[in-house]
């Protein structure tokens, strides 16, 4: 074989190699929302979105879950927003690029991006539940999940703020703009596509965590809807491992359903952020 | 004819990035409403003294400059630590190398400083707008798509269009960087027509390489080598009667 036969024969192998990767990895995906579809598919009703969990299977419904699950979600998209882009600005804008202090900052954040889930909830139980005595509530749930996601929102609004033309930036400063009005004029606007993209991604994992709000002590069983963010709650991903861990199959159907339930959320706001992605795409030509 | 005042005198300013000095000891004063060339082979310091004439080094954390420069009639030396960059900036615009408009329509693009300003009312945005994009001789060509996305403007269109974001505050110095060394000739020509109707209320300093362009549309030129100035003069006797060996060098093209 000539040198270049042997490069096209690696080149086709690697090809290979590489589609039969992505289609293993895709056909797990497709098995598992199809199997949901079809274990719980039948199970989704109105009844099954208005009613509270039940000894009996049959009657049991998301209806605590689903709502503590919003509810959770509105505290952290709130916190995490709050926070989250603020730390991205200050770093990005008014710190000192070359501190040593910075740097530290920068590296922790991307470390932190890293930490297991339920370490999180470690934390959360030592200082919200205990020290600050907030209990096992949707407030405690709301800073816990936030904390968890806010180094994806940082990372995703320092880079949404970092890939606009810095030529633009010294345009507003030339017309006598200060830092702030920079900021809020120019960079915030053109730079929300990004940082909304980044948020959406950090919600659709903060939607899906169990580990750091069982460890918090959320409750797997709750047959009211909370009344203020000092009330216990439970989420969907609870409900469902709850209903898992029975051992009637029955429940596994409720589980299955659930499932599907959170699965569409998740899928939902994903397809929210590229949305997002594609009108602002449209909006700004560079 | 009579004399024309003084707008800026720079006296001993020496400009250092680090430690490097690229300004040496600059003395020159600029005439009001008069359109001053800054003219120089690359990297000679002609861009950093532009700069330094509405403080954008100060953006710059390494960047230092010592020395005064004043800006008549008020007698403010605008390197005094005193003085407020944001004040500076309300009275010196400046147009760039690159087209830079921001990503929003025409209109706000041309009212962002006045927005800055606090200006709120809309006739009076659309009237400042208007006359700024006259000036700039763009208002013919895009009145009728003023909310259009100024991206979708030709690249001497944006320029233009910048040149109006900076003249919209009535600013009394407008700077100049270089500003049709990325435009093709048409456009260039555009630019160059409009200087003469602009230096009628501004005074305007302008950067360029470019040797016919300084003898086209400048009163005055300034001739800079490696972070010197070399020669100022009106413009006419400066291209046909230099009187430094360098200068002549330079514009012969014996070196550039």
């Amino acid at each position: 074989m000539t040198r270049s036969q042997k490069r096209k024969v690696f080149n086709f192998f690697m090809k290979l190699v590489g589609l039969l990767s992505l289609a293993l990895a895709l056909i797990v995906l497709l098995s598992l929302i199809l199997d949901l579809a079809i274990r719980g598919g039948g199970r989704i009703d109105m009844d099954f979105f208005t009613s509270f969990p039940s000894r009996r299977a049959g009657q049991a419904g998301i209806l605590s879950a689903w709502v503590g699950t919003l509810l959770v979600m509105l505290i952290t998209a709130f916190l995490t927003i709050l926070v989250g882009v603020s730390a991205a600005l200050y770093l990005e804008e008014y710190s000192k690029q070359n501190h040593p202090m910075t740097k530290l900052i920068e590296l922790n954040i991307l470390n932190l991006s890293a930490m297991p889930s339920i370490l999180y909830g470690l934390l959360a139980l030592g200082i919200f539940v205990h020290y600050f005595k907030l209990g096992a509530s949707l407030l405690t749930a709301g800073l816990t999940l936030s904390l968890l996601v806010l180094p994806i929102v940082i990372v995703s609004t320092r880079e949404a703020l970092r890939s606009l033309p810095s030529n633009l930036k010294e345009a507003s400063f030339a017309l006598g703009a200060t830092r702030f009005q920079t900021l809020y004029y120019y960079q915030l606007p053109s730079a929300m596509g990004g940082i909304m993209t980044g948020v959406i991604l950090a919600l659709s994992r903060a939607i899906g965590e169990t580990a750091p709000l069982i460890t918090i002590g959320a409750l797997t069983y709750i047959a009211f809807l909370p009344q203020s963010i000092m009330d216990p709650f439970t989420v969907l991903p609870i409900q469902l491992f709850n209903w898992l861990s029975r051992p009637q199959a029955e429940f596994h159907v409720n589980a299955a359903a659930a499932g599907l339930v959170l699965l569409t959320l998740t899928l939902a706001l994903n397809l929210i952020a590229i949305l997002i992605r594609i009108r602002v795409r449209k909006s700004i030509k560079w | 004819m009579v004399e024309n005042s003084t707008k800026l005198q720079i006296k001993n300013l020496n400009f250092f990035y680090n430690t490097q000095q690229v300004l040496k000891n600059i003395n020159l004063d600029i005439s009001e409403k008069k359109v001053t060339a800054l003219m120089g082979p690359s990297g000679c310091g002609k861009t950093t003294l532009l700069r330094c004439v509405n403080l954008m080094h100060e953006l710059v954390e390494e960047a230092e400059a010592l020395g005064e420069i004043v800006l008549q009639p008020q007698n403010i030396n605008l390197l005094g630590l005193d003085v407020d960059p944001l004040w500076v900036r309300e009275r010196v615009g400046m147009v760039f190398q690159k087209p830079n408009p921001f990503p929003k329509s025409l209109f706000e693009n041309v009212a962002y400083g006045l927005r800055l300003r606090g200006m709120k009312n809309q006739t009076e945005l659309s009237d400042r707008v208007e006359m700024a994009l006259n000036q700039a001789g763009l208002w013919g060509e895009v009145s009728d798509r003023l909310q259009k996305s100024a991206l979708a403007l030709s690249g001497g269109q944006q320029q233009r269009l910048c040149i109006a974001r900076a003249l919209a505050v009535q600013p009394e110095i407008l700077l100049l960087d270089e500003p049709t060394s990325a435009l093709d000739p048409i456009s260039t020509a555009h630019i160059e027509e409009q200087l003469s109707e602009i230096k009628k209320t501004v005074t305007v300093i302008m950067v360029t390489h470019n040797l016919h362009q300084a003898a086209r549309c400048s009163d005055d030129t300034v001739f800079m080598l490696a972070g010197e100035m070399i020669e100022k003069g009106k413009s006419q006797k400066l291209f046909t009667n230099p009187q430094d060996k360098r200068t002549e060098n330079y514009i012969t093209g014996r070196f550039g």
